[in-house]
C-alpha cells in the first residue's frame, strides 16, 4: 500500500543532556520513505535546530541509530511502510535516542566510550614480508565481523550495559567483535586471551543474544564472536589439559 | 565582540578522515610529525565508506598479464587523455604495495585460489585488477586505516568542522574550526594544512554522496587563494536506485556489471552495444553470446579469451546510455534501465554483492536474485578539485596540500571505477609524507588574534538573527536546481541561468535562519555548509559554460562532439578573487617519451588481443 499523501503523527525526543520531552509533528508522507527522510522533513519544515546525527544515508556507516516505537534500529534502513504497519492506527510514531550512551541532544548522544575501548585494543600482527597467503575459507571466517558499521546499537541493547552500566569492566559486543576478528585473522600472532578475560570482560556476557538480534549487518556477534571468545578463555584458563601442554611446550594452541 | 577558543599546535593537521586523511595522518605520524586530524563526522563514518565494488592495482594476481604500464594507459585513456600523467605514473607504479601495506595493517581481501589477493573487473580496465571486498570494499578500507591509525599516536577532533584557513603571507598556517556538539571555537596553528574532505556531490539532489559531500575542502581552498582544476567534469555513476524516491541516488555498485549484469530497456534489449563510442571500437564483444562467454570464463576464475561486454564501457558512456534511452521512451517504469543480475544465482549474488542484496531487499523490497533492479545516472564524483603537485600533492599556496577527492589531475575528464580507493592511499601517503618533511624545517607558526575573530564571526552570523528562511529549504531547492540545470546534459543558456540563481542562493543563505542554539544545532551545520556549496557549485557551472565541447564527465547539448584541436589539450584553471570565482586556460603538458612509448606498446598489446579474441568469439 502507497503511503504517499498519509498525515502521520511523530513524537520525538527534544531537550539537551538526558533532560528531553517527546514533542508532537506532523508530516504528510511520500512513496517509499524511510524514517531519517521524516526527521529530515521535519527539520526542514519545521525544526532546523533538531539534533540528528546521519552521514551515508544507505545504511553503510551506522551513524543513525536511535530507538523507533522503542526498538533500537538505523533510521536510514528502517521503512515507513514497516513502521507505520506496526504502529496501532492513530497512535504516533515514537523515536527517541539510544539510550544506554550519555545524551547530548534530541537524537544525539555521546558514543566515545566505544572508540576509547578501541584504543586500548592491540591492533593486528602479522609476517613483516607483504603478499599474506591465506585462503577464502580462512579469510571468510573474519570477513563476516569486518561487515561491522560501527553503529552500537548492540551496545545499547546489551543489558551489561543499558540496564547495569558495567562500562568500566566489559568491553561490549561491538569491540568483542573486533577482538574476535582479531583473534581469528589466520596470520595474526598477538595473544589478547588476557585482556579478553580481564580487561574486558568477557564473563560479564551471559549470552542472551539481543545484540544480534539487532545488528543490521546480521553478525552473528553472540555464537561466532563472544562464544568463540569464551571458549578460547576457558581454553586458556581452565582447562588443565591445555595447561600442561602450555606448561611443557611453551606454545599457544592453535585453533 | 570578541569570542573565547581554544589553541592548539601541530606540524600537520590533516582536515578529513576518510581513506585519504587518514592514509595521509599515519603516514605523516610515522615520520615523526606532531600530527592532528580533524574531522566532521564521527572516526569511521567517511564518505570512504559507501566505496563498494574495489581497490585497483596491478597486482598481477587474477591475471599476470597485467602490470603498471597497463594501468597507467587506462587510467590516461579513461580520462580522455587529459589526466596529468605524472600523477597517473604515480599511482599505476604506487598503488600495489598501498594495496599489500593495507593487508598487512590487517584488511581481508577477497582471495584467488593461490591464496593471493583477489581482483575483479571493472569499467575500463583492461584486466582484472580491483582488489575487492564482497561489495563493502571502502569499509573495509577505512576500517582498516582507522584501526592502524588509532595507534600511530594521531590526535584526532571528531565532529570538528573546519571553517576558515590562517594565512601569513602567501602561505598556510593552521585553521579555525567550531566543534558540532557543543559550538565552541578552536584555533589550530601548523607548519602544514592537508586537505582530504572529499568530494562535492551533495551540490545535486540526484547523488551517492553522505551529507558531507559539501565541497568543504575545495571552498577552504579557493578562499585561502589556490586553484582548483577540472571543476567541469562530475561523475554520474550510470547506476544508481531509482524507486523509491526517497533512496533515489543511492549507488548500485559497478561490481554488479563486473559480475555480468547485463543492462536492458523496456523493450528488453541490451541496448549498450549501441552505444560504443569510436575510441573503444572493437575492445568490446560485439554479441550477447560473446559477452556471455566472457563472463563465464571471468566467473569461473578463468582467463578471458573473449572481449568483455560493453555494459563494462566507462562509467560517462554508460551514464548517458541510460539517459539516451530513458529520452527516446524507451526507458524503465520509473525512467531508468533494468540491470538484472539474477541469472548468477543467490549464492554467487549474495557471496559477491551482499550488501546489494540487502540494499534492494531492504529499501526497495526487490529481490535481486530473482528480479530486475532499476537503476539511472547519480551524481558520484568530482573528477576536478584542487590544484595540486603531482610527486608532493602540494596546492598553489605554500603549506596546503590536498589528497583523495578534494585533489585533482589523477582523473582527468572521467575516472575509472576502482581509481578512487586506489588515489586515496597513494596519495594519501604522499601528502603525509611532503607535508610532514616541509613541517621539519618551519618554527611553529603563531595564531593571528585578527584572522581567528572574524572567521568566528562569520561562522556565528547564522545564529545572530531575529528570523529568517529554513536553511533545509534553501538547501534542497538549490540541489534540485544544480540537477535540473548542471547535470548531466548541459546547455550554455542553463548554464548561465544556473550561475545567476548560484549567486541568489548564496544570498539568501547569508540571510537563512536556523534559531540561535550553538549546540548541536543541524541548521546552522547547514546553513554554513551552503555558502561552500554555492562557491562550489558556481567554479562547477563557470568552467562546464567555459568548456565549449562534451569530453567525459562533461556533457553539453549544444556541442555534443568532442573538439580535440583546442579543448582535448586545454585544462580550465578556477581560483578566486574579491569573492568571486574566475576561470582562466592551461595547456595539458606533453606527456614525458618514455610514457608515450609505453602507452603505444600498452596500444598494440590490445589491439593484438582485441583480434585474437575477436576469433575466438565467433
Amino acid at each position: 500500500m502507497s503511503l504517499k499523501g498519509k498525515k502521520q503523527a511523530f513524537k520525538v525526543a527534544r531537550g539537551e543532556d538526558g533532560e528531553t520531552k517527546l514533542q508532537d509533528y506532523e508530516i504528510t508522507l511520500d512513496e517509499g520513505m524511510v524514517v531519517l527522510d521524516c526527521i529530515h522533513r521535519i527539520q526542514h519544515e519545521k525544526e532546523p535546530d533538531m539534533a540528528v546525527r546521519w552521514n551515508c544515508k544507505a545504511g553503510k556507516c551506522g551513524s543513525c541509530s536511535a530507538e523507533i516505537n522503542g526498538r533500537p534500529r538505523l533510521m536510514c534502513m528502517t521503512r515507513m511502510s514497516d513502521v507505520v504497519a506496526e504502529t496501532p492506527e492513530g497512535q504516533p510514531i515514537e523515536i527517541r535516542p539510544m539510550k544506554a550512551f550519555p545524551h547530548i541532544k534530541d537524537l544525539v548522544t555521546d558514543v566515545q566510550w566505544n572508540y576509547d575501548i578501541a584504543q586500548k585494543i592491540a591492533p593486528i600482527n602479522g609476517p613483516n614480508e607483504m603478499n599474506w597467503e591465506f585462503n577464502q575459507m580462512e579469510a571468510d571466517r573474519v570477513q563476516h565481523f569486518r561487515e561491522c558499521i560501527e553503529c552500537f546499537l548492540c551496545v545499547n541493547t546489551c543489558h551489561v550495559l543499558r540496564d547495569h552500566e558495567m562500562f568500566d569492566d566489559f568491553a561490549g559486543p561491538r569491540n568483542l567483535v573486533r577482538l574476535a576478528q582479531y583473534e581469528m585473522h589466520p596470520l595474526d600472532t598477538e595473544d589478547r586471551i588476557p585482556e579478553i578475560k580481564k580487561e574486558f570482560g568477557i564473563e560479564y556476557c551471559n549470552i542472551t543474544r539481543c545484540c544480534t538480534e539487532v545488528c543490521p549487518a546480521g553478525i552473528q556477534i553472540t555464537d561466532d564472536a563472544i562464544i568463540q571468545l569464551k571458549e578460547r578463555v576457558v581454553d586458556r584458563y581452565y582447562d588443565p589439559l591445555q595447561r600442561i601442554w602450555r606448561t611443557i611446550t611453551r606454545k599457544k594452541v592453535r585453533y | 565582540m570578541t569570542e573565547e577558543y581554544l589553541k592548539h599546535e601541530y606540524d600537520v593537521v590533516v582536515i578529513g578522515a576518510g581513506g585519504a586523511g587518514l592514509r595521509a595522518a599515519i603516514e605523516a605520524a610515522r615520520s615523526g610529525a606532531k600530527t592532528a586530524i580533524i574531522t566532521k563526522s564521527l572516526l569511521g563514518k567517511a564518505h570512504t565508506v559507501m566505496a563498494e565494488g574495489g581497490c585497483a592495482a596491478a597486482l598481477q594476481n587474477a591475471d599476470p598479464r597485467d602490470g603498471w604500464k597497463v594501468h597507467f594507459h587506462d587510467t590516461m585513456k579513461g580520462s580522455k587523455w587529459l589526466a596529468d600523467w605524472r600523477m597517473a605514473e604515480y599511482h599505476a607504479k604506487e598503488a600495489p604495495d598501498r594495496v599489500r601495506e593495507l593487508e598487512q595493517w590487517g584488511a581481508v581481501f577477497d582471495r584467488t585460489p593461490k591464496q593471493l589477493i583477489n581482483q575483479r573487473n571493472f569499467g575500463g580496465h583492461t584486466f582484472p585488477r580491483l582488489a575487492h571486498v564482497g561489495d563493502s570494499t571502502g569499509l573495509e578500507i577505512i576500517r582498516t586505516l582507522q584501526e592502524r591509525g588509532i595507534h600511530e599516536g594521531i590526535d584526532i577532533f571528531m565532529e570538528y568542522t573546519v571553517r576558515h584557513l590562517l594565512k601569513e603571507g602567501d602561505r598556510v598556517t593552521g585553521c579555525v574550526a567550531y566543534t558540532r556538539v557543543d559550538g565552541e571555537f578552536h584555533a589550530f596553528s601548523a607548519k602544514s594544512v592537508i586537505l582530504a574532505t572529499g568530494g562535492i556531490t551533495r551540490c545535486w539532489s540526484v547523488c551517492s554522496g553522505s551529507w558531507e559531500y559539501t565541497g568543504d575542502g575545495h571552498a577552504l581552498a579557493m578562499w585561502a587563494g589556490a586553484e582548483l582544476r577540472d571543476m567541469e567534469f562530475i561523475q554520474f555513476h550510470p547506476t544508481g536506485m531509482v524507486w523509491p524516491p526517497s533512496v533515489r541516488g543511492i549507488l548500485v555498485t559497478e561490481g554488479v556489471r563486473g559480475e555480468g549484469g547485463r543492462l536492458t530497456n523496456s523493450e528488453g534489449e541490451r541496448f549498450m552495444f549501441d552505444y560504443v563510442p569510436e575510441m573503444f571500437k572493437g575492445d568490446h564483444a560485439e554479441s550477447i553470446e560473446e559477452s556471455d562467454k566472457w563472463v563465464e570464463e571471468v566467473v569461473s576464475g578463468k582467463l578471458a579469451t573473449v572481449r568483455r561486454p560493453p555494459e563494462l564501457l566507462t562509467r560517462d558512456v554508460v551514464a548517458k546510455a541510460i539517459k539516451a534511452e530513458v529520452g527516446a521512451g524507451r526507458g524503465s517504469e520509473h525512467g531508468g534501465a533494468y540491470l538484472d543480475i539474477s541469472h548468477r544465482g543467490p549464492e554467487a549474488i549474495k557471496k559477491k554483492l551482499p550488501s546489494m542484496y540487502h540494499q534492494f531487499m531492504e529499501l526497495a523490497g526487490v529481490d535481486i536474485t530473482k528480479d530486475k533492479m532499476e537503476v539511472g545516472p547519480t551524481a558520484h564524483y568530482v573528477m576536478g578539485g584542487i590544484l595540486v603537485n603531482a610527486e608532493t600533492q602540494e596546492s598553489t599556496v605554500p603549506g596546503l596540500y590536498a589528497c583523495g577527492e578534494a585533489a585533482s589531475g589523477l582523473h582527468g575528464a572521467n575516472r575509472l571505477g576502482g581509481n578512487s580507493l586506489s588515489d586515496l592511499i597513494t596519495f594519501g601517503k604522499r601528502a603525509g609524507e611532503f607535508a610532514s618533511k616541509r613541517s621539519k624545517d618551519l618554527a611553529q607558526p603563531s595564531i593571528d588574534e585578527t584572522q581567528v575573530q572574524n572567521a568566528i564571526e562569520e561562522m556565528i552570523q547564522p545564529l545572530n538573527k531575529e528570523g529568517g528562511e529554513n536553511p533545509g529549504v534553501i538547501y534542497d531547492e538549490m540541489r534540485e536546481m544544480m540537477q535540473n540545470k548542471v547535470g548531466i546534459i548541459r546547455t550554455k543558456k542553463e548554464l548561465e541561468e544556473a550561475i545567476e540563481e548560484l549567486n541568489a542562493f548564496k544570498e539568501r543563505a547569508h540571510a537563512s535562519f536556523p534559531g540561535t542554539s550553538r549546540r548541536y544545532n543541524s541548521g546552522w551545520h547547514q546553513a554554513l555548509d551552503l555558502i561552500n556549496m554555492a562557491d562550489v557549485s558556481i567554479a562547477c557551472a563557470l568552467a562546464a559554460l567555459t568548456r565549449e565541447e562534451s569530453r567525459g564527465g562533461h556533457t553539453r547539448e549544444d556541442m555534443p562532439i568532442p573538439e580535440d584541436e583546442y579543448w582535448g589539450k586545454t585544462l580550465n584553471i578556477i581560483w578566486m578573487e574579491e569573492g568571486k570565482v574566475k576561470i582562466r586556460q592551461e595547456p595539458v603538458e606533453e606527456m614525458r617519451d618514455d610514457l608515450k612509448d609505453a602507452i603505444k606498446e600498452v596500444k598494440d598489446m590490445i589491439a593484438e588481443r582485441a583480434e585474437e579474441q575477436a576469433g575466438g568469439g565467433k
